[in-house]
């Protein structure tokens, strides 16, 4: 039940009024009150004026996947009043702008409103048009502050990091958040049961969305081409990278760059990019969701028959073809497995959160050029997107990135002949040589078929022999990619395995399980090709649950024809509706399919 | 193709450029195309203009699209890195390319379809990108692989091998590239080397995008429909299983005429280019004037060769995004990773 650090608000806006930073500054303080949350915002594919909302969940216990059981719906906009104040649990409160009256006939008897005038009070207290609109949304953050029991020391902080240098800003958002809180105080019994009280549980985290972490990843990977086209909900890897590369790669002196960003005409364009820059020896990267990876199969393919190493991050978003561009989604696990015409098969990894796309890339960049291939990072919109509080970053200075199998000028010389797709290692890899080294490297890369020499061919053993090559290295990268995340529970009597984003949600369905009985162990995939611990995981349980968020159960899809489970071993569970997964649905469905199986 | 091996030695009379090598150091391997194709001309051109150039081999990268034009840069440069892409998207890999290393001579290699086609987007985002490159067009109006259909730069009423005739208007690159800001469009004749090989130069010179259009007769499938050597006639009077295959042995063309004046060429399929040579007081840095001069020669059915533009103040990828002296490529990685201190500070902006 609801209590003190233990409860979820919901806010109802409508879209391009403001409202976003004033949610932000919201969830932001009671980070800093060292209390773990999480916002998420569920926004629409619209510029300006249709309805959007943002959800607020606060849990001691570090609990913050999504749930839709809000204690709190804050009614900003009038258009949805319906429904949102039906979502509100029994025994919740809603707050609304009384400027209005509230129809009768919207009102429920279990529930508590919450009236205050934030339109009157914007206009009796500030001037100008756009600010009665804007400091809306900083009153109703004051009202939140007192209702909540919010530390106020702890906004006005806030706030004056924002606003420090714009005194008149600083004033008006300082005034507003007092004229909220101070109508709050005076009329209502404040704080709510349901209430903020400060914790320590945040003090070593940092609050971040997946897309910064993934870009300062690159930074740090040590990219320097990075090419992409403008998409929802990517786009914010690139503007990322853009600022963080113009703070550390830029000559403060000279404004000369380190770092060459190339916004391309279309995906077809970014991957062909990223392509010439890492065939040139260059670290790149794209990013990119479902519509663009669909228009990159084709050069995807090159870069894996030709061998380049290529790094493509997709934040997936819902499919198929436009989809619902500003939801989430797991439904590129299959499109990015095996991406591009013939026989292709590519290593993919699947963050959880912002703090591992920022390691998970770099590991991506290692892959890419040990193994000379494309390399995939799944994230997705509610990771990309949304602000996380994860563990504060680290790196390790020690860390040498793994540029692979490159030959010097010096082999070049010491060698005989250089051939590109021969002699290989141990891991099905042959060492490639760059352009602007020597002619001694001059070869010839191609999508067209090939022999172990690097020459044109259409002689089937030929061609067989390099595709086989592959394979090995496919194989090899078993071996390579992160280890799943395994978490055994004592009497555990099944297996639930998951990916990405779902973590938090199936994680802590999985204690409630466990209090009720229902014990079992979790495995959170990291990577595909699956490693032998996956393998060892679905050959130690008898009943499997598969977690995920698409509809047509593609990790499963993948995990049968990529291991040796038999099929029926596996019980899907899945949201596929573009809202980041529930605890609640994940617990529920499991228990109904135990029960199901008990009877 | 010829099966004649070329002789690995060299004649003694070969002059040497400033690195000591001949002209033959800068070819290739065997050229795989029809006898007689103009492609193999161009080919020789650029053999030549490197090795007027001395350019070193290992700073050139040649990168191409799909088709016959495409398959060129295995047939000359030996020493240089190559890319044989896919259909249309060499100028994206090229740009990519460029981007991670500034200090290599680029040379693109495409044909009518791959640039004017399937790859019509990405030649014009390279333009407008300025990717310091030289890109030729091998223009033939005819898709040579899949065996004859026409491409985008096909004139209105030519027939195909099958007597079609085509309905639609073509796509000039020369006044496309024009439009969109290039700052070095060209156009030759494959057979014209005398003035290929300079403006091959130029472009490798330019400090940014040149275009350079070359009109390439195909042998084999612009053919003549009178002709005995034509489809028709092969059709009738080979065997079923020969017929797509037999390609009939053809000279290539070669023409060689005074600047300022206008000169009549027949083709493989006994359609006749009128190539008019610019003039030695030509001024090509206009380009409102050189549209003008360029519509006003189509309206009278004449195509003019040479440097038809020349912008020099063009301001070329690199240098409008401010990139560092320095190939990307080659800045070593402890120079790039900010390292731990730098994040720690860095997250404190992440409270």
């Amino acid at each position: 039940m609801s209590g003190v650090n233990d409860f979820a608000i919901k806010l109802a806006n409508v879209n391009g009024t403001g409202s976003a930073s004033a949610n932000g500054l919201i969830m932001q303080a009671i980070f800093r009150m060292g209390i773990p949350v999480s916002g998420k915002n569920l926004f629409p594919s619209n510029i300006q004026g249709l309805p959007t909302w943002y959800e607020i969940r606060v849990n001691k216990d570090g609990h913050t996947a999504r749930t839709s059981e809000y204690d709190l719906m804050v009614a900003m906009n009038a258009e949805t009043y319906d429904r949102d104040i039906q979502e509100v649990v029994s025994g919740g409160y809603v707050l609304y702008d009384a400027t209005w009256p509230l129809a009768a006939s919207r009102k429920r008897d279990d529930v508590t409103f919450l009236g205050v005038p934030f339109a009157k009070i914007c206009n009796e207290n500030f001037t100008e048009a756009r600010a009665r609109t804007l400091m809306k949304n900083i009153v109703y953050a004051g009202t939140l502050a007192a209702l909540l029991g919010m530390d106020m020391a702890v906004i006005q902080e806030m706030l004056a990091e924002k606003f420090g240098k714009k005194p008149a800003l600083m004033e008006s958002n300082k005034k507003a958040i007092e004229l909220g809180h101070a109508y709050a105080v005076e009329h209502f019994e404040c704080p709510l049961a349901f209430r903020l009280a400060k914790m320590s549980a945040t003090k070593d985290s940092i609050l971040i969305d997946g897309n910064t972490a993934t870009a300062l990843g690159c930074v740090y990977a040590g990219a320097t081409v990075g090419a992409w086209y403008p998409i929802t909900p990517s786009t914010s890897v690139f503007d990322a990278f853009k600022a963080l590369c113009e703070k550390f790669r830029t000559d403060k002196a000279t404004g000369e760059k380190r770092y060459c960003i190339l916004q391309a005409e279309d995906e077809l364009a970014a991957i062909g990019m990223v392509i010439g820059a890492a065939w040139n020896g260059a670290r790149a990267f794209t990013s990119t969701s479902g519509p663009g990876i669909s228009l990159m199969n084709e050069l995807i393919g090159l870069a894996y028959y030709a061998e380049i190493p290529t790094v493509i991050v997709d934040v997936e978003r819902v499919g198929p073809s436009t989809g619902m561009p500003t939801r989430t989604q797991q439904g590129d696990i299959m499109l990015c497995a095996y991406a591009s015409h013939g026989d292709t098969k590519h290593v993919v990894l699947f963050p959880a959160n912002p703090a591992e796309c920022f390691y998970l890339i770099v590991n991506a960049f290692d892959l890419a050029e040990r193994l000379q291939t494309p390399v995939f990072m799944l994230s997705d919109l509610d990771i990309g997107m949304n602000d996380w509080v994860v563990p504060r970053l680290q790196w390790d200075d020690a860390y040498k990135a793994d540029r692979g199998r490159v030959v010097t000028k010096e082999e070049l010389l010491a060698m005989p002949k250089f051939r590109r797709y021969s002699p290989e290692d141990e891991q099905g890899v042959a060492a490639r040589s760059l352009p602007g080294v020597h002619e001694k490297g001059a070869c010839f890369t191609r999508g067209s078929g090939h022999n172990k020499l690097g020459h044109y061919t259409e002689t089937p053993s030929e061609y067989q022999e390099v595709m086989e090559r592959l394979t090995r290295k496919h194989d090899a990268a078993k071996k390579l990619v992160p280890a799943p995340v395994v978490e055994k529970r004592p009497g555990a009597t099944f297996g639930v395995v998951t990916v990405g984003g779902c973590d938090l949600a199936v994680r802590e369905a999985l204690e409630g399980l466990a209090e009720k009985g229902l014990a079992a162990d979790y495995l959170r995939v990291r990577a595909f090709p699956f490693g032998d611990e996956v393998s060892a995981f679905l050959a130690s349980h008898d009943r499997i649950f598969v977690v995920e968020q698409n509809r047509d159960a593609q990790l499963r899809s993948l995990l049968v024809l990529e291991t040796t489970v038999p099929k029926d071993k596996l019980r899907s569970v899945l949201a596929w509706g573009g809202f980041p997964m529930q605890a609640s649905f994940v617990a529920e469905s499991i228990a109904a399919q135990m029960e199901v199986r008990a009877s | 193709m010829s099966y004649i091996k070329k002789p690995v030695a060299r004649h003694p009379s070969l002059q040497t450029n400033k690195l000591g090598l001949t002209v033959r150091d800068y070819e290739g391997s065997m050229s795989t195309l029809c006898a007689g194709c103009g492609h193999d001309s161009i080919t020789a051109a650029i053999v030549r203009a490197f090795h007027e150039l001395d350019t070193p081999q290992h700073m050139v990268a040649k990168l191409s699209g799909i088709g016959c034009s495409s398959k060129t840069p295995t047939y000359f440069l030996a020493g240089s890195h190559g890319f044989n892409s896919a259909h249309g998207r060499m100028p994206s890999i090229a740009s990519g390319a460029n981007a991670a290393n500034r200090e290599l001579v680029y040379i693109g290699i495409s044909g009518d379809g791959d640039s004017l086609s399937i790859g019509l987007g990405q030649m014009a985002h390279a333009i407008r990108r300025n990717v310091n490159m030289l890109y030729v067009i091998e223009n033939n109006g005819v898709y040579g692989l899949t065996k004859g259909q026409f491409s985008a730069s096909a004139d209105l009423g030519s027939k195909s091998k099958k007597g079609d005739a085509n309905a639609q208007p073509p796509i000039d690159p020369v006044m496309l590239a024009l439009t969109i800001g290039a700052t070095f469009v060209a156009r030759s004749f494959s057979g014209d080397k005398a003035q290929l090989v300079p403006l091959l130069k130029a472009g490798l010179k330019h400090d940014g995008f040149a275009l350079i259009d070359v009109i390439s007769p195909c042998v084999t499938f612009n053919d003549h429909e009178g002709s005995t050597k034509s489809y028709v006639y092969t059709r009738k009077h080979q065997l079923p299983i020969v017929e797509t295959d037999y390609v009939p042995p053809a000279e290539e063309i070669a023409v060689d005429y005074e600047e300022g004046t206008t000169t009549r060429v027949t083709l493989h399929d006994g359609s006749v280019v009128v190539l008019h040579k610019l003039a030695k007081d030509y001024d090509p840095t206009d380009r409102k004037a050189v549209v003008s001069y360029l519509q006003d020669r189509h309206a009278s059915g004449v195509v003019p060769t040479g440097l038809l533009f020349l912008d020099e103040g063009g301001v070329e990828m690199h240098a409008a995004a401010k990139t560092v002296k320095t190939p990307l490529a080659r800045i070593p990685f402890e120079e790039l990773c900010p390292g731990n201190a730098a994040l720690q500070a860095l997250q404190k902006a992440y409270r």
